[in-house]
């Protein structure tokens, strides 16, 4: 399915929730960990047994405040209410969220390419049990019996609201990733949407272009990847664009992704939408962590992806768009550190963007990658030798003129390189005329002969510009 | 004044060696066995284990130790407090059964004082009621005449004491299901400030109601047994910060000078002639003692009943959903998840519990939670308000405990509107989440035993004490002279 993207406007806001990396759970002494077999990290809260009461774990707090800040919110007084449902997995038959007064309002986050995205509020609530439903293919309604793992019930969870503040599938990932590099900066999160550690819900609808007003909405639950968020908002979209195009109206629902289908399907329309009966938990007392509290954890705030993004930029004099890759992979400090030993800023950004994947890149001795830069930039190595040095210095975390000596790389006499080169068009007398000619397709047949006549240590480019030369 | 020994004068000759805990039980074991069966105080009567933590007891004084300041006083508990290994049923069927893995906060603390609990106490299902009528095993019947209901919801812990059963017992207040079954039953009853008492290990009602309190034949016995049980938890996160205030030290220090104001709005209306003459003969020895006695009104009191029959409900239908068949308790089997639920609550709960679970559920409702739940809470505050002015001018206030003396069965079960009216004159200090407490003084024109109020502000447990010392002294020697 597809649309007209230069008729209609997508527009996207995106709830999500992640699990804090606490020791406990929200409201227990009940271990927060993921796995475990069945049942095992639960206490009586946990399983909401008659007489239990909860008591709200400081570490959660603390961590959903991180988040706040780093989301440029206002942390504020807040309040737990009781959202009342029955459902077997959820232990007390209510869950324990934030209703009118959340812990953090009113933010941003900005993203890679500079667009800014509201942040309506961030809460803190306790996560559900896990059903499995045995027989009749899995699904509830033809099921023999459920078996209920309540380990992950009263798992601390943030939930992040986003404004509508998103205008296409990849702003949608961008925030996403984003946030993702946010939380796990912060230490709030590991991240993990596979595991479920974060988890997506998205709200969209589409309107076309100039329109001002919002159109219906549709909520999508169980997108559990950057690469489903994108496919899933793609597909609802169009799947709007058509209702409307053909006449009919959208209505608002929540829609279920199904991954090997690729399709949204309908889950509950909100006209009959439960009502939770919120009211202010009254076995918990309001939360009020006090300027002094708050300033202390600003403080205490490592420096985050955007900071890092425009330092580097700044820093290195490479346009802003370029360096989010670098900062992504947390190789910008490297960077930095490499600059600050001489290295030519371009090129160790370059390296950075397109050579160093390996995880363990960021182990590199800024000194070492500085001088690898270096002997690149004052013709010791070609590009291609270079990279592969770089490859060496990651894999064993050796110096770069000992890689260079043990792999037979130096710099190649210019004359030489001429000599193999006239010797080649020598040879190839009718490859040399259909160069002369323009036929862009034998170039290579040229650089290839030269490199292997070289053992690799020709520079490419270098001999580009030998045949144009040649060429007259 | 009672026949029975109190929980001071056993504790004290426990610890001296003089008597030892468990001739002390089976002393007490011996009237359970010889009335229990008339009165049914009792859901579990747990003479094993008691046996067992008496010689403990006895083992420790024995061995030079000192076992606390409750050694060897028997204790019976209201089977809505949890305790460990032992059937907790908040007198429903849907919990039959049901053993909690963990003691409640005040059981544990009754323990490691030394205290020996002889059984789990029956109670209106859920402790919504005011009769024990509504519990699912059975009424208890007041032991001054048991053709009467003994008040509830905790009919039981009161009427254990009254009967001699044990000298003291715990039970919990929501709306006054300590003090009026202990008016009722001729005991003092207490409910503390709210967040005096650890609430964990009390299967929730109201959860920002109920607390938890004693029963005791003296007000002495009710001031240790505070002191024990109440104190911070870390486990309650309602839980005031501190200790109990040291109310036993005080119950010597009289009422002179104390400002003490009689309720105009719990005098009136609804509450029986001889019972209110009770209370005035009250106001008179405060005032023969040396206290200022006065009329006060506190307007606000007057909504405590509707305001209440919205929070509790709204409470209870939340605190409630826990029991649907999936973890605990009672199932009962059927086709699907959701009609299990229904079928298990359906089977587990009495009408009343369903009453108020309907009844909270709508008020939560959308579209009508501002209309009820909403202005419940504001006339919460109002209710505060208005105490917080009379406390301005008097020290502690005076009222009725309950409207009249204990009633005959099921003369209020037809219209649940009468039975609420029971609780008008103490359904105001839950919601303010203030201190008050039952002493009796005295008895009706039907010669049952009437009780008589004693309200206080949040903390105000000092003065609310010395009040109860000296009315219990004027009725003691009233009796006396009569």
């Amino acid at each position: 399915m597809s649309f007209d993207h230069d008729a209609w406007e997508i527009v996207v806001g995106l709830e999500v929730h992640t699990e804090l990396l606490t020791r406990t759970k929200l409201f227990s002494s009940a271990i927060n960990e993921f796995g475990g077999e069945p049942n095992t990290h639960i206490d009586p809260l946990t399983l909401g047994l008659p007489g239990s009461l909860p008591v709200l774990n400081e570490q959660a707090v603390e961590l959903a405040v991180r988040v706040g800040l780093a989301l440029n919110c206002t942390v504020q007084r807040s309040v737990f209410a009781r959202k009342n449902y029955f459902y077997p997995d959820l232990p007390k038959d209510y869950q324990i969220s934030q209703f009118d007064l959340p812990i953090c309002a009113e933010g941003s986050l900005e993203l890679p390419n500079g667009k800014v995205v509201g942040i309506e509020r961030a809460h803190l609530e306790e996560d559900t049990g896990k059903s499995t439903h045995v027989g009749g293919g899995g699904r509830i309604h033809d099921a023999q019996h459920s078996l209920v793992d309540y380990n992950r019930a009263g798992v601390p969870l943030l939930e992040i609201v986003g404004k509508p503040d998103l205008r296409s599938a990849e702003d949608a990932r961008a925030y996403v990733a984003e946030l993702r590099s946010v939380l796990v900066a912060v230490g709030a999160s590991d991240g993990k949407l596979e595991e479920g550690s974060m988890r997506v819900d998205c709200n969209v609808s589409v309107r076309r272009r100039g329109d001002t007003e919002l159109g219906t909405r549709c909520e999508i639950k169980n997108v559990n990847s950057l690469r489903s968020l994108g496919r899933a908002i793609e597909y609802e979209a169009a799947r709007q664009v058509d209702l409307i195009e053909a006449g009919e109206r959208v209505r608002q629902q929540t829609r279920h992704w199904n991954e090997d289908d690729g399709r949204t399907h309908t889950l509950r329309s909100k006209e009959e939408a439960d009502d939770y009966r919120y009211f202010p938990e009254p076995d918990l007392v309001e939360v009020d962590p006090g300027p002094e509290w708050v300033e202390r954890v600003r403080a205490a705030l490592p420096m985050l992806p955007a900071a890092r993004r425009h330092r580097l930029s700044q820093e290195t004099g490479v346009p802003l768009e370029r360096v989010a890759l670098v900062v992504e992979r947390g190789l910008d400090d490297l960077c930095l550190a490499a600059v600050g030993h001489g290295a030519d800023p371009e090129r160790t950004v370059t390296h950075a963007e397109h050579n160093l994947s390996d995880a363990r890149a960021g182990e590199l001795d800024p000194a070492h990658f500085a001088a690898l830069v270096t002997m690149e930039t004052g013709g010791e190595l070609t590009a291609t030798q270079a990279k592969t040095v770089l490859a060496e210095m990651v894999e064993t975390g050796g110096a770069p003129a000992e890689i260079a000596a043990a792999k037979g790389f130096e710099a190649m006499d210019s004359g030489e390189l001429e000599g193999i080169v006239d010797g080649l068009i020598a040879a190839h007398p009718d490859e040399w005329q259909r160069y002369c000619e323009g036929d862009g397709k034998i170039t290579g047949f040229f650089v290839g002969g030269v490199m292997k006549a070289t053992g690799g240590k020709a520079d490419g480019k270098a001999v580009t510009a030998l045949l144009q030369a040649r060429k007259g | 004044m009672s026949p029975f020994s109190d929980a001071l004068s056993i504790a004290a000759s426990v610890r001296r060696g003089e008597r030892s805990a468990t001739e002390v039980l089976e002393e007490h074991l011996g009237r359970i066995a010889e009335r229990e069966p008339e009165i049914h105080a009792f859901n579990l009567v747990t003479d094993g284990p008691a046996r067992a933590t008496a010689a403990a007891v006895d083992a420790a004084v024995a061995a030079g130790e000192d076992p606390g300041p409750l050694a060897g006083v028997p204790v019976a508990i209201k089977d809505n407090l949890c305790t460990r290994g032992v059937p907790t049923t908040c007198s429903s069927r849907i919990l039959e059964g049901w053993r909690p893995p963990y003691d409640a906060t005040v059981v544990q603390r009754l323990a490691a004082a030394g205290a020996v609990a002889v059984g789990k106490t029956n109670l209106d299902e859920f402790a919504m009621g005011s009769s024990t009528e509504n519990s699912a095993f059975g009424p208890t019947r007041n032991p001054h005449d048991t053709s009467r209901v003994p008040g509830g919801s905790s009919g039981g812990s009161a009427a254990a004491v009254a009967a001699g059963f044990a000298p003291v017992s715990l039970g919990s207040d929501t709306g006054g299901s300590i003090r009026q079954p202990a008016a009722l039953c001729g005991v003092v009853g207490v409910k503390p400030t709210y967040g005096l008492v650890s609430r964990l290990g009390l299967v929730a009602f109201g959860s920002s109601l109920d607390q938890v309190g004693p029963f005791a034949h003296t007000v002495a016995d009710a001031a240790l047994v505070c002191e024990v049980v109440g104190g911070h938890d870390p486990g309650d996160s309602t839980s005031l910060p501190g200790a109990f205030p040291s109310v036993s030290e005080h119950l010597s220090d009289g009422v002179a000078g104390l400002r003490v104001g009689i309720v105009t709005e719990l005098m009136g209306e609804g509450v029986a002639p001889d019972v209110a003459a009770r209370v005035r003969a009250a106001a008179d020895a405060l005032a023969g003692a040396g206290a200022t006695v006065e009329e006060v009104s506190v307007p606000a009191v007057t909504f405590g009943l509707s305001a209440y029959y919205l929070v509790a409900p709204a409470e209870a239908s939340s605190n409630l959903a826990r029991y649907d068949g999936v973890r605990f308790g009672n199932r009962v089997d059927a086709a699907t998840t959701g009609e299990m639920m229904t079928a298990t609550r359906t089977a587990g709960f009495g009408d009343e519990v369903k009453r108020r679970i309907m009844l909270g559920t709508f008020v939560l409702s959308a579209g009508y939670y501002d209309a009820f739940y909403g202005t419940a809470l504001k006339v919460r505050t109002l209710m505060r308000q208005d105490f917080d002015t009379a406390y301005e001018s008097y020290d502690v206030l005076l009222s009725p405990t309950s409207p009249t003396t204990a009633f005959a069965f099921g003369a209020k079960t037809a219209d649940p509107m009468t039975m609420y009216l029971n609780d008008i004159c103490t359904i105001p200090t839950n919601l303010a989440g203030h201190a008050a407490m039952s002493v009796p003084f005295g008895t009706g024109d039907d010669g049952l035993p009437v009780g008589v109020q004693v309200l206080a502000p949040a903390l105000g447990e000092v003065p609310m004490f010395r009040t109860a010392a000296v009315l219990e002294a004027a009725a003691h020697a009233e009796g006396g002279a009569a």
